[in-house]
């Protein structure tokens, strides 16, 4: 209670300070992403992406009487957990950031958020980490936890149906043995077996390694109409379908997002033909709208998670400008409200039209890059495409 | 028909690629026993030597490739293979020369020159690393395979396919000729003789006027050449990183110990009970079991041992069993 009561009177203080201040305020944001490590590829667009929604808001002039908003970088690393502990740490008690985007990689962004952002009070919006073990459904994370990317339960769920659609009852399922892979199978097999189909195996496979024919040796003998590979296409993933393929094992194969890529067609060409898969996808429109406005900014804005990044770090902003303080303690109720209708629907490049509504206590349903829609405790509900193999190539074959 | 296709599947997932891994393990082996035998120490260095080996025959591959060499239908690799072998074998001897020399003319203890080993391991490691990175490298080419799966199904009408990669074939008739090649080496040469009088007895050998500098560099060569064979094959075979080389080293140790350490033949039997071990207790028999039995006996579960996480325990578990019972090995080599 004295806790509370200090914090309270802390948080007091600190947004009367604010409003004594007044014009020409600064709002320093955190953007903890894998800047090194397994996804550096994406961070770069990521990072630069945030960067771009602050600049946007900044050049407006809007947001709580003209503030000037900073991103401060930090490494997450994606797979050290200290590090990126350390880095949230500093970010918050030196840097004084008033919430973070990020973090990139579902396991780091579980430790930033218990060890750091519990502990501060910081509201966090991830736009990449997709672990179905960071849906705080019973408010573990105290409402200071969001994201912009869909949970892979609710890829598990979109799985199924296209495999229902398709009518395929019976599976094999190999996962790659990380947060991510074992996240997704479980997922995939709860509701795969709920709507009736039934998986034969559901085994993993560590990456990196040179020979597969152990592990497809089993998911062979296991059998089923196709097998279902939630793996990385640069790791294991790539090599479990070779192996299946030389084998003669299977020759269909369902995959997720980890295995969607130019790569994936370029390693197997026609092998694959009659194989299906889904990743996150916003649809065309957006990414077109997205791509005429990073235009310089980013290199890459249909890069996996930059536009998820771009509209983390404009609802943080948004939700600012909607409770009329920078405090995470005050904006974190709001980040629903205007992440959902109802509202004047603002996409990218209109933050400034939705600041103004927000002042003039107006409502918005913020759209965004990827058609935000925040869903249970604070995810998004995902928009998937669907994707077919033909030919020796990818297409579209419909959208979830 | 049942039966028939029980077989074919047993031989697709567990006999063809058994045989093929276990003759690049018994390949591996060898070169580890050799060391043992002759130099009389543990070379924890080996499965970094087939990778700078390999890396080699890797870089000289897709020399050739790009002027246009190839050997048909063969992988493009054999043909650099002796240029791998003899670049290997030259910085065998210079590591000899500059490392180890030194070391055995003081005659330290082995477990000196285990850990000169592990340091030399560690720099080769490096080097590799450094020069073609860490990363997967392709350089199979030519037929991928003998028979594919869907062939052999149209041909014999059986629900069951069977696959013999390229180079799978070509890794079981290189190891079967470079076994034979030095067994014939160690047994009629007089080179050969020699290095084994040197192995049982050093001092008798060298009152008998057999000059020790000439035994340990044909023994270095003849490392390079196993090493870079048997590291080549893996690569074709499977695929060439860096880290599953050094992942090797373990299977390779297990099939030399238990076989016995010092012992050729050994090493050979080792290398396949190692990895026949490592496919048969990691398969799933289901489907082999469910073409055999009748009805009433077939299994609903996998019939699988163990995940095939597990796969290196089960050569530690070897080892460790060995080691307790039998610690000379199965061909009584020297205890450890």
């Amino acid at each position: 209670m004295k806790k509370l009561l200090l914090a309270s009177t802390a948080t007091a203080m600190m947004a009367g300070g604010a409003f004594a201040d007044g014009h020409a305020t600064e709002v320093k944001l955190g953007i903890i992403l894998g800047f090194t490590g397994p996804i550096e590829s994406l961070a770069v667009h990521m990072g630069n992406a945030a960067e771009l929604a602050m600049k946007e808001v900044t050049e407006s002039g809007l947001l709580l009487d003209g503030a000037k908003v900073t991103g401060i970088r930090g490494d997450s690393t994606c797979i050290d957990a200290a590090a990126a502990t350390a880095v949230a740490e500093r970010q918050i008690t030196s840097d004084g950031v008033k919430g973070i985007v990020g973090s990139g990689c579902s396991g780091v962004t579980a430790a930033i958020l218990n060890n750091v952002a519990l502990a501060n009070g910081t509201v966090m919006i991830s736009p990449s980490a997709t672990s179905p073990g960071l849906s705080h459904n019973n408010n573990e994370d105290e409402g200071l936890f969001f994201r912009t990317a869909p949970s892979d339960a609710r890829q598990g769920v979109v799985m199924t149906e296209v495999l229902m659609e398709a009518d395929v009852k019976e599976v094999a399922l190999t996962y790659t043995n990380n947060d991510y892979g074992k996240g997704l199978a479980d997922a995939f097999q709860a509701a795969y077996e709920e709507a009736g189909g039934s998986v034969t195996i559901n085994a993993a496979h560590e990456d990196g390694k040179a020979d597969y024919s152990a592990e497809v040796g089993a998911l062979a003998s296991a059998g089923g109409d196709l097998l279902v590979v939630a793996g990385y296409v640069d790791q294991g993933g790539s090599g479990i379908v070779r192996a299946a393929l030389d084998t003669g094992a299977f020759d269909r194969f369902h995959f997720p997002d980890g295995m969607i890529s130019t790569k994936l067609v370029e390693n197997f060409g026609s092998e694959i033909d009659g194989s299906s898969g889904q990743h996150p996808s916003p649809s065309d429109e957006l990414s077109a709208l997205f791509t005429e406005l990073a235009k310089g900014d980013i290199d890459e804005p249909t890069s996996p998670f930059a536009p998820e990044t771009y509209d983390a770090a404009a609802l943080i902003m948004l939700a600012m400008q909607a409770a009329g303080s920078s405090e995470p303690a005050d904006y974190k109720s709001k980040v629903m409200d205007v992440a959902n209708a109802p509202g004047e629907k603002i996409s990218a490049g209109e933050l400034a039209k939705g600041l103004q509504i927000l002042k003039d206590g107006g409502d918005i349903d913020y759209v965004g890059a990827t058609d935000v829609e925040l869903i249970g405790p604070g995810e998004a509900a995902g928009n998937y495409r669907v994707v077919g193999y033909e030919g020796g190539a990818e297409v579209t074959a419909g959208r979830k | 028909m049942d039966f028939l296709n029980a077989i074919v599947a047993l031989a697709n997932f567990v006999l063809v690629p058994g045989i093929a891994y276990g003759a690049q393990l018994a390949l591996g082996a060898l070169g580890v026993t050799l060391i043992y035998g002759i130099l009389r120490f543990s070379n924890f260095a080996h499965g970094d030597t087939m990778a700078f080996g390999t890396m080699f025959v890797i870089l000289i591959t897709w020399g050739f490739q790009s002027v246009g060499i190839s050997a048909g239908p063969l992988p493009t690799a054999l043909l650099a293979l002796p240029f791998g072998i003899a670049l290997t074998g030259l910085v065998l001897l210079g590591t000899d020369r500059i490392v180890y020399r030194f070391y055995r003319r003081t005659r330290v203890k082995p477990v000196v020159f285990v850990m000169v080993s592990l340091g030399v391991m560690f720099i080769m490691n490096g080097l590799t690393r450094f020069i073609i990175g860490p990363g997967d490298q392709r350089f199979a080419d030519g037929e991928r395979f003998l028979i594919s799966a869907r062939d052999f199904k149209e041909m014999t009408g059986l629900k069951e396919g069977l696959a013999i990669k390229t180079t799978q074939g070509i890794t079981v008739i290189t190891a079967v000729v470079v076994v034979a090649l030095l067994f014939w080496f160690l047994n009629r040469t007089r080179t050969g003789k020699s290095m084994r009088a040197f192995s049982d007895n050093e001092d008798l050998a060298l009152l008998s006027g057999i000059n020790p500098e000439r035994v340990v560099m044909y023994t270095w060569l003849i490392v390079a050449a196993l090493a870079t064979i048997a590291g080549t094959l893996y690569g074709l075979d499977k695929s060439f990183k860096p880290f599953t080389y050094f992942q090797l080293l373990l299977p390779i140790f297990a099939a030399a110990i238990v076989g016995g350490l010092g012992s050729p033949l050994g090493a050979i039997a080792g290398g396949f009970l190692i990895a026949f071990a490592e496919v048969t207790v990691t398969y799933a028999w289901k489907k082999v079991a469910n073409y055999v039995l009748p009805e009433a006996l077939a299994p609903d579960g996998l019939a699988q041992l163990l995940s095939t996480d597990y796969k290196f325990a089960v050569s530690f578990s070897i080892l460790i069993i060995v080691l307790l019972f039998k610690p000379t090995g199965l061909f009584k080599g020297q205890s450890v």
